[in-house]
């Protein structure tokens, strides 16, 4: 029977099965991040076990680090943490691209780029946002700290079979909209727990259109959807971008890619259940509530009570709207922002500076917004200075700063102030994650750099940058 | 891990739906480097005011729910960041059962290896209101009951996680029973 990409990477994996009990899962890597290990190794040495597979693991430091100055760690917890990361890897043998090493970058941008990530892998990270990966074909998903130790002493997890979800995105994109607001649209479309209990494929002409780079974007944020894990099955695409990577051995690369292109989904599989969006129905896309479900495109309103016939749904976007100070039916290009973060995870590449840059070139960020570009790695940030993107960024008045997670969880010091508004390229825009009393929207790099020259959500299409 | 067996209290109601772990635990404490300690930042950006006093209008700081052990809420309960230091603050809080008719995959996991009985129940709406009401429950987890109010629902588990859950075991160690399976794998795999 043909099968999808989903259970041929399960089935690849299975170390031990039993009726009635979940499968054990063999992991292919490891990733590692400053917050949520230290408690794991901390298990380790309390139980005097050992991390069975150093080889198979990476860290680095992240979420933590700051963007500004590298020399000054101001608060002396986040210090401690990056510290104890440091501390473990060098007891426990686990290679650390540190604060200073030429890979440090946010952990789901490193992983690709030094091509750690490949088709057909499962690769764990105690972070939700690991579901980036499964852009290569990878089965990717976020654990927790409890789950982290036992990958660091077993090299495996319990896992019970999860169902299989396709979103397919049928036709082709529109001018100016991108895989961002693909996302979005998905995730507004179907909600925020449509995923939850599935891995997600995503299908369809639209998908195979994009950049790998814009795969991960929508990979990216599958967990916004409910889905542990999202992925795209591998084609030459995917091969290409992996192609001389640090860790794709040159003389094995032909092998190699023969294998990863044969996890790709069969011709007739058959999913547990499938969605559809069509790309002609979404617009650029920007979020006004206090979960990335609560969004619409650009040209629509803020919606009212009268929209939803549950009462929770009502209560919820009553309880948004006050957090957020918007008005039920306000126009979306009403809404005047004080900061712009272009950076994350989410919207961090190079391709999403190029983006950006564009729509800012030649331009000024407007009086009344703070805004900052914070590359995803070290490896793009060089990229873009070789390029001049740094000095586009620079003459229109945005901060450029150094590789991290920064403003997308605020836990260095690039914080939103109480009561301001923020368009961020990031993933989450629930209450306080950018800073206690922040309020985010989420957009793409394009509408946030358009939003930085007008001080206010501004359909992008109308900017004159695509001519 | 401490067994989960059976247990009576008051249900304090969280009448809210897509609860994320960034409210349940926001990111300024993430910092620690200690599994302890967690419950006095749970919910903190609900439970006090900017200048940190409490916040009377939230529902946790009500005298009756002060020493509550279940909590009931809407729908996909711990969606969001996979952050573990979710339940470590409500359990360190005090709360051993969380019923909600969904959750976010990643926080069941986490509550399953900390010994948090999480539970899926459709009717957790008529818990919720029953503990607005001031009404206690009884769950107990090896009949896979919630009693409360005269009612009686059953609820599903996953078998090998109930087992984990009622005797407390430690994940790992099972594991290591596996080690040779594992060796094998990676011989022909790895």
């Amino acid at each position: 029977m043909a099968k999808t990409i989903i259970e041929k990477v399960w089935n690849d994996h299975i170390v031990y099965e039993e009726e009635n009990k979940p499968d054990l899962l063999y992991i292919d890597l490891h990733l590692i991040h400053e917050v949520t290990s230290p408690q794991a190794f901390e298990g380790l040495r309390l139980k005097g076990r050992k991390v069975r597979r150093p080889d198979l693991s990476f860290a680095t430091m992240d979420h933590n680090v700051p963007t500004k100055n590298r020399e000054v760690i101001k608060d002396p917890v986040s210090k401690q943490q990056m510290n104890t990361l440091a501390d473990n890897c060098k007891e426990f043998n686990i290679p650390l691209a540190h604060m200073h090493h030429p890979d440090q970058g946010i952990v789901h941008v490193i992983g690709p780029e030094l091509g750690l990530t490949q088709p057909g892998k499962t690769i764990v990270c105690g972070d939700s946002h690991t579901s980036t990966h499964g852009a290569f074909g990878a089965l990717a998903f976020g654990i927790g700290t409890s789950e982290v130790e036992h990958v660091l002493s077993t090299q495996t997890l319990w896992q019970s079979k999860p169902k299989t979800m396709e979103i397919k995105v049928e036709g082709e994109l529109g001018f100016g909209v991108t895989a961002k607001d693909v996302i979005l649209a998905i995730i507004s479309k179907f909600g925020v727990d449509a995923g939850t209990g599935y891995v997600v494929e995503y299908t369809g002409d639209a998908i195979r259109k994009m950049s790998m780079e814009e795969r991960m974007t929508v990979c990216n944020m599958s967990i916004e959807a409910g889905a542990r894990a999202g992925l795209i099955s591998p084609d030459e695409k995917t091969a290409e971008f992996l192609k001389n990577r640090a860790h794709v051995p040159a003389e094995q690369y032909e092998e190699l890619k023969e294998k990863w292109l044969s996890y790709a989904t069969e011709e007739g599989a058959v999913y547990d259940k499938t969605l559809t969006i069509h790309a002609d129905e979404i617009e650029p896309f920007v979020t006004w509530g206090t979960n990335p479900s609560m969004g619409s495109g650009i040209s629509a309103n803020v919606p009212t009570a009268s929209d939803y016939t549950q009462n929770s749904k009502k209560e919820e976007l009553k309880q948004a709207l006050s957090y957020m100070d918007l008005s039920e039916g306000m126009p979306i290009t009403d809404i005047e922002i004080q900061h712009v973060f272009i950076g994350s995870c989410t919207n961090s590449r190079i391709g999403d500076l190029r983006a950006a840059a564009k729509v800012i070139e030649g331009k000024k960020v407007h009086e009344n917004v703070t805004a900052i570009v914070v590359p995803g790695s070290f490896t793009v940030k060089m990229k873009a200075e070789e390029e001049g993107l740094d000095q586009i960024f620079k003459n229109a008045g945005f901060d450029w700063r150094e590789s991290g997670c920064s403003m997308c969880l605020a836990m260095n010091d690039d914080i939103v102030p109480a009561g301001e508004r923020c368009a961020s390229t990031s993933n989450r825009n629930f209450e306080g994650r950018q800073g206690a009393g922040a309020r985010t929207h989420l957009v793409s790099p394009a509408m946030a750099a358009a939003a930085a020259v007008t001080g206010r959500f501004t359909d992008v299409r109308k900017m004159n940058v695509y001519a | 891990m401490e067994p989960v067996k059976k247990l009576t209290s008051s249900i304090a109601p969280l009448d809210r739906i897509n609860v994320d772990t960034d409210q349940i635990i926001p990111k300024q404490f993430l910092k620690r480097i200690e599994r302890t300690g967690f419950g006095q930042f749970l919910f903190y950006g609900w439970r006090f005011n900017e200048d940190g006093t409490p916040n009377q209008d939230f529902i946790l700081n009500h005298p009756a729910y002060k020493n509550a052990e279940i909590l009931a809420a809407g729908e996909n309960f711990g969606c969001g960041s996979s952050r573990e230091h979710a339940p470590w603050s409500l359990q360190d809080y005090g709360f051993k059962v969380i019923i909600a008719p969904s959750f976010a995959d990643i926080f069941y996991n986490n509550c399953v290896k900390n010994g948090i009985l999480a539970i899926r129940l459709e009717e957790a709406d008529q818990l919720i209101q029953a503990g607005k009401e001031g009404k206690s429950a009884e769950v107990d987890l090896e009949s896979q009951t919630v009693n409360c109010d005269g009612h009686t629902w059953h609820f599903d588990i996953d078998p090998y996680w109930k087992q984990m859950l009622l005797n407390g075991w430690d994940e790992i160690s099972i594991t290591f029973q596996y080690e040779d399976a594992i060796s094998k794998y990676e011989e022909s795999h790895v």
